[in-house]
Protein backbone atom coordinates (compact mmCIF):
# COMPACT_ATOMS: atom_id res chain seq x y z
CA UNK A 1 0.00 0.00 0.00
CA UNK A 2 1.37 3.36 -0.99
CA UNK A 3 0.59 6.74 0.48
CA UNK A 4 1.99 10.14 -0.38
CA UNK A 5 2.06 13.14 1.92
CA UNK A 6 2.31 16.59 0.35
CA UNK A 7 4.79 19.04 1.86
CA UNK A 8 4.27 22.78 1.41
CA UNK A 9 6.48 25.53 2.74
CA UNK A 10 4.89 25.97 6.16
CA UNK A 11 3.47 22.46 6.56
CA UNK A 12 4.11 21.24 10.10
CA UNK A 13 2.02 18.07 10.45
CA UNK A 14 3.48 16.31 7.41
CA UNK A 15 5.76 13.98 9.38
CA UNK A 16 3.03 13.14 11.91
CA UNK A 17 0.67 12.23 9.08
CA UNK A 18 3.40 10.13 7.42
CA UNK A 19 4.08 8.24 10.68
CA UNK A 20 0.36 7.54 11.14
CA UNK A 21 0.18 6.09 7.62
CA UNK A 22 3.37 4.07 8.22
CA UNK A 23 2.06 2.62 11.47
CA UNK A 24 -1.03 1.47 9.57
CA UNK A 25 1.23 -0.36 7.10
CA UNK A 26 1.66 2.14 4.25
CA UNK A 27 4.88 2.91 2.39
CA UNK A 28 4.94 6.69 2.45
CA UNK A 29 6.53 9.06 -0.05
CA UNK A 30 6.81 12.75 0.76
CA UNK A 31 6.05 14.96 -2.25
CA UNK A 32 7.14 18.58 -2.54
CA UNK A 33 4.73 21.35 -3.50
CA UNK A 34 6.67 22.10 -6.70
CA UNK A 35 6.38 18.51 -7.94
CA UNK A 36 3.91 18.38 -10.79
CA UNK A 37 2.96 14.73 -10.36
CA UNK A 38 2.24 12.19 -7.65
CA UNK A 39 3.97 8.79 -7.44
CA UNK A 40 2.34 6.11 -9.59
CA UNK A 41 -0.02 3.46 -8.23
CA UNK A 42 -0.81 5.58 -5.23
CA UNK A 43 -3.51 4.35 -2.83
CA UNK A 44 -3.99 7.62 -0.98
CA UNK A 45 -2.61 11.13 -0.77
CA UNK A 46 -2.55 13.05 2.50
CA UNK A 47 -2.65 16.84 2.64
CA UNK A 48 -1.26 17.79 6.05
CA UNK A 49 -1.86 20.53 8.56
CA UNK A 50 0.29 23.60 9.02
CA UNK A 51 0.47 27.08 7.58
CA UNK A 52 1.10 26.53 3.87
CA UNK A 53 2.60 29.65 2.28
CA UNK A 54 2.16 31.43 5.60
CA UNK A 55 -1.65 31.33 5.24
CA UNK A 56 -1.27 34.45 3.09
CA UNK A 57 -4.41 35.76 1.34
CA UNK A 58 -6.63 32.99 2.82
CA UNK A 59 -5.70 29.73 4.52
CA UNK A 60 -4.95 27.21 1.77
CA UNK A 61 -5.62 29.60 -1.11
CA UNK A 62 -2.11 29.73 -2.51
CA UNK A 63 -1.38 26.07 -1.82
CA UNK A 64 -4.49 25.17 -3.80
CA UNK A 65 -2.89 26.71 -6.89
CA UNK A 66 0.47 24.90 -6.49
CA UNK A 67 1.66 22.37 -9.09
CA UNK A 68 1.21 19.42 -6.73
CA UNK A 69 -2.37 20.40 -5.95
CA UNK A 70 -3.24 20.22 -9.63
CA UNK A 71 -1.95 16.62 -9.48
CA UNK A 72 -3.99 15.99 -6.30
CA UNK A 73 -7.13 17.28 -8.04
CA UNK A 74 -6.45 15.01 -11.04
CA UNK A 75 -5.92 12.06 -8.67
CA UNK A 76 -9.29 12.64 -7.00
CA UNK A 77 -11.03 13.17 -10.36
CA UNK A 78 -9.71 9.72 -11.37
CA UNK A 79 -11.40 8.35 -8.25
CA UNK A 80 -8.27 8.32 -6.07
CA UNK A 81 -8.44 8.51 -2.29
CA UNK A 82 -7.29 11.58 -0.41
CA UNK A 83 -7.52 13.07 3.05
CA UNK A 84 -6.83 16.60 4.20
CA UNK A 85 -6.37 17.48 7.84
CA UNK A 86 -6.66 21.02 9.23
CA UNK A 87 -4.80 23.22 6.73
CA UNK A 88 -5.15 20.22 4.39
CA UNK A 89 -8.95 20.48 4.74
CA UNK A 90 -8.76 24.21 4.01
CA UNK A 91 -6.68 23.46 0.90
CA UNK A 92 -9.13 20.80 -0.33
CA UNK A 93 -12.02 23.28 -0.04
CA UNK A 94 -9.97 25.94 -1.86
CA UNK A 95 -9.33 23.52 -4.74
CA UNK A 96 -13.06 22.83 -4.94
CA UNK A 97 -12.57 19.09 -4.27
CA UNK A 98 -14.70 19.53 -1.14
CA UNK A 99 -17.56 22.04 -0.77
CA UNK A 100 -17.72 24.95 1.68
CA UNK A 101 -14.99 27.03 3.28
CA UNK A 102 -13.29 27.48 6.65
CA UNK A 103 -13.76 30.87 8.30
CA UNK A 104 -12.07 32.47 11.29
CA UNK A 105 -13.19 30.79 14.56
CA UNK A 106 -16.33 32.47 15.88
CA UNK A 107 -14.55 33.30 19.16
CA UNK A 108 -11.58 34.71 17.20
CA UNK A 109 -9.12 32.66 19.24
CA UNK A 110 -6.70 30.00 18.09
CA UNK A 111 -7.87 26.83 19.84
CA UNK A 112 -5.56 23.94 20.69
CA UNK A 113 -7.16 21.17 22.75
CA UNK A 114 -8.65 17.70 22.52
CA UNK A 115 -12.34 17.79 21.62
CA UNK A 116 -15.11 15.25 21.43
CA UNK A 117 -16.18 14.18 17.94
CA UNK A 118 -19.26 12.17 17.07
CA UNK A 119 -18.76 9.78 14.18
CA UNK A 120 -21.65 10.85 11.96
CA UNK A 121 -21.36 8.01 9.45
CA UNK A 122 -19.43 4.75 9.30
CA UNK A 123 -20.11 4.53 5.58
CA UNK A 124 -16.66 5.47 4.24
CA UNK A 125 -13.23 3.86 4.19
CA UNK A 126 -12.11 6.54 6.65
CA UNK A 127 -14.83 5.99 9.24
CA UNK A 128 -15.62 2.28 8.84
CA UNK A 129 -13.41 1.49 11.85
CA UNK A 130 -15.94 3.26 14.05
CA UNK A 131 -19.66 2.89 14.62
CA UNK A 132 -21.93 5.79 13.75
CA UNK A 133 -22.64 7.60 17.01
CA UNK A 134 -19.27 6.73 18.58
CA UNK A 135 -17.69 9.64 20.45
CA UNK A 136 -13.92 9.92 20.08
CA UNK A 137 -11.36 12.37 21.46
CA UNK A 138 -9.21 14.06 18.80
CA UNK A 139 -7.08 17.22 19.13
CA UNK A 140 -7.88 20.40 17.25
CA UNK A 141 -5.33 23.17 16.66
CA UNK A 142 -6.68 25.92 14.45
CA UNK A 143 -7.61 29.58 14.10
CA UNK A 144 -9.74 29.17 10.99
CA UNK A 145 -11.81 26.05 11.49
CA UNK A 146 -15.29 27.51 11.39
CA UNK A 147 -16.91 25.43 8.65
CA UNK A 148 -19.24 27.41 6.41
CA UNK A 149 -21.47 26.22 3.61
CA UNK A 150 -24.72 27.72 2.39
CA UNK A 151 -28.05 26.16 3.37
CA UNK A 152 -28.35 24.28 0.10
CA UNK A 153 -24.89 22.72 0.46
CA UNK A 154 -25.51 21.78 4.10
CA UNK A 155 -28.75 20.07 3.13
CA UNK A 156 -26.96 18.21 0.34
CA UNK A 157 -24.20 17.03 2.72
CA UNK A 158 -26.82 15.74 5.15
CA UNK A 159 -29.01 14.14 2.46
CA UNK A 160 -26.01 12.35 0.98
CA UNK A 161 -24.72 11.28 4.42
CA UNK A 162 -21.46 13.13 3.75
CA UNK A 163 -20.86 14.59 7.21
CA UNK A 164 -18.08 12.38 8.61
CA UNK A 165 -17.62 13.93 12.06
CA UNK A 166 -19.43 16.52 14.18
CA UNK A 167 -18.23 18.26 17.34
CA UNK A 168 -19.95 17.20 20.57
CA UNK A 169 -19.42 20.80 21.78
CA UNK A 170 -18.96 23.22 18.91
CA UNK A 171 -15.63 25.00 19.57
CA UNK A 172 -15.44 27.33 16.57
CA UNK A 173 -18.89 28.19 15.25
CA UNK A 174 -18.95 25.59 12.46
CA UNK A 175 -22.36 25.33 10.82
CA UNK A 176 -24.10 22.10 11.76
CA UNK A 177 -21.26 21.39 14.25
CA UNK A 178 -19.39 19.98 11.25
CA UNK A 179 -15.82 18.85 11.90
CA UNK A 180 -15.25 16.75 8.77
CA UNK A 181 -16.93 15.97 5.45
CA UNK A 182 -16.68 13.50 2.58
CA UNK A 183 -16.64 14.01 -1.17
CA UNK A 184 -19.59 12.83 -3.25
CA UNK A 185 -17.82 9.54 -4.07
CA UNK A 186 -16.87 9.22 -0.37
CA UNK A 187 -13.18 8.83 -1.28
CA UNK A 188 -11.99 12.21 -0.06
CA UNK A 189 -12.13 13.22 3.60
CA UNK A 190 -11.48 16.70 4.93
CA UNK A 191 -11.45 17.36 8.67
CA UNK A 192 -10.19 20.09 10.99
CA UNK A 193 -9.30 17.80 13.95
CA UNK A 194 -5.99 15.91 13.80
CA UNK A 195 -6.42 12.10 13.89
CA UNK A 196 -2.65 11.74 13.31
CA UNK A 197 -2.11 13.41 16.69
CA UNK A 198 -4.14 10.67 18.40
CA UNK A 199 -2.64 7.64 16.69
CA UNK A 200 0.07 6.51 19.11
CA UNK A 201 0.00 5.76 22.86
CA UNK A 202 2.67 8.45 23.27
CA UNK A 203 0.17 11.06 22.06
CA UNK A 204 -2.01 10.58 25.13
CA UNK A 205 -4.85 9.15 23.08
CA UNK A 206 -5.26 6.65 20.24
CA UNK A 207 -8.81 7.34 19.06
CA UNK A 208 -7.50 8.41 15.64
CA UNK A 209 -5.60 5.18 14.96
CA UNK A 210 -8.75 3.35 13.84
CA UNK A 211 -9.10 5.78 10.94
CA UNK A 212 -5.66 4.87 9.55
CA UNK A 213 -6.00 1.14 10.35
CA UNK A 214 -9.31 1.04 8.49
CA UNK A 215 -7.64 2.40 5.35
CA UNK A 216 -5.09 -0.40 5.26
CA UNK A 217 -5.90 -3.03 2.71
CA UNK A 218 -9.16 -1.62 1.39
CA UNK A 219 -7.95 1.07 -1.00
CA UNK A 220 -7.44 0.71 -4.72
CA UNK A 221 -4.81 2.82 -6.48
CA UNK A 222 -5.86 5.50 -8.94
CA UNK B 1 -2.78 50.77 -15.24
CA UNK B 2 -3.72 49.93 -11.70
CA UNK B 3 -6.64 47.98 -10.37
CA UNK B 4 -7.99 48.00 -6.85
CA UNK B 5 -9.90 44.90 -5.78
CA UNK B 6 -12.20 45.03 -2.77
CA UNK B 7 -12.92 41.64 -1.22
CA UNK B 8 -15.72 41.38 1.37
CA UNK B 9 -17.43 38.45 3.06
CA UNK B 10 -20.84 37.90 1.50
CA UNK B 11 -23.89 39.15 3.35
CA UNK B 12 -25.06 36.43 5.69
CA UNK B 13 -21.56 35.01 6.26
CA UNK B 14 -20.56 35.63 9.88
CA UNK B 15 -17.65 38.08 10.20
CA UNK B 16 -16.23 37.51 13.70
CA UNK B 17 -13.48 40.09 13.17
CA UNK B 18 -15.97 42.76 12.15
CA UNK B 19 -18.08 41.85 15.19
CA UNK B 20 -15.03 42.24 17.46
CA UNK B 21 -14.32 45.68 15.99
CA UNK B 22 -17.97 46.66 16.53
CA UNK B 23 -17.79 45.57 20.17
CA UNK B 24 -14.56 47.51 20.68
CA UNK B 25 -16.06 50.65 19.15
CA UNK B 26 -19.09 50.27 21.41
CA UNK B 27 -16.86 49.86 24.46
CA UNK B 28 -15.03 53.08 23.49
CA UNK B 29 -18.29 54.98 23.52
CA UNK B 30 -18.99 55.05 19.79
CA UNK B 31 -22.57 54.01 20.36
CA UNK B 32 -23.86 54.90 16.90
CA UNK B 33 -22.19 51.94 15.15
CA UNK B 34 -24.73 49.22 14.44
CA UNK B 35 -22.57 46.92 12.34
CA UNK B 36 -19.01 46.41 11.09
CA UNK B 37 -17.84 44.26 8.19
CA UNK B 38 -14.13 43.91 7.59
CA UNK B 39 -12.61 43.11 4.21
CA UNK B 40 -9.47 43.34 2.12
CA UNK B 41 -8.18 45.78 -0.45
CA UNK B 42 -5.72 44.41 -3.01
CA UNK B 43 -3.90 46.82 -5.32
CA UNK B 44 -2.60 45.43 -8.60
CA UNK B 45 -0.08 47.11 -10.90
CA UNK B 46 -0.99 45.94 -14.38
CA UNK B 47 0.99 45.82 -17.60
CA UNK B 48 -0.27 47.46 -20.81
CA UNK B 49 -3.16 45.61 -22.37
CA UNK B 50 -4.54 44.13 -19.18
CA UNK B 51 -8.32 44.29 -19.00
CA UNK B 52 -10.96 44.27 -16.33
CA UNK B 53 -11.86 40.78 -17.53
CA UNK B 54 -8.31 39.65 -16.68
CA UNK B 55 -8.71 41.02 -13.16
CA UNK B 56 -12.11 39.36 -12.83
CA UNK B 57 -10.52 36.03 -13.73
CA UNK B 58 -7.83 36.60 -11.08
CA UNK B 59 -10.58 37.29 -8.54
CA UNK B 60 -12.51 34.17 -9.46
CA UNK B 61 -9.45 31.93 -9.38
CA UNK B 62 -7.41 33.29 -6.48
CA UNK B 63 -8.07 36.71 -4.99
CA UNK B 64 -11.54 35.90 -3.66
CA UNK B 65 -13.14 32.66 -2.51
CA UNK B 66 -16.55 33.07 -4.07
CA UNK B 67 -18.03 30.48 -1.69
CA UNK B 68 -17.79 33.07 1.09
CA UNK B 69 -16.62 36.32 -0.49
CA UNK B 70 -17.72 38.87 -3.09
CA UNK B 71 -15.41 41.23 -4.89
CA UNK B 72 -15.52 44.57 -6.66
CA UNK B 73 -12.97 45.78 -9.19
CA UNK B 74 -12.03 49.42 -9.50
CA UNK B 75 -9.71 50.45 -12.36
CA UNK B 76 -7.62 53.46 -11.34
Amino acid sequence: MRAAVVVFPGSNCDRDLAVAFEQAGFDVTMVWHKDASLPEKLDIVGVPGGFSYGDYLRCGAIAAQSPICKAVVEHTVRGGYAMGVCNGFQILTETGILPGALLRNAGLKYICKTVGLTVATSDSVFTQGYNAGDVIGIPIAHHDGNYYADDETLAMLRDQDRVAFTYTENPNGSRGDIAGILSENRRVLGMMPHPERAADAGHGGTDGAALFRALAGVLTPA
Amino acid sequence: MKARVHVMLKNGVLDPQGEAVRHALGAMGFDKVTGVRQGKVIDLDLAEGATEADVAEMCEKLLANTVIERYEIELV
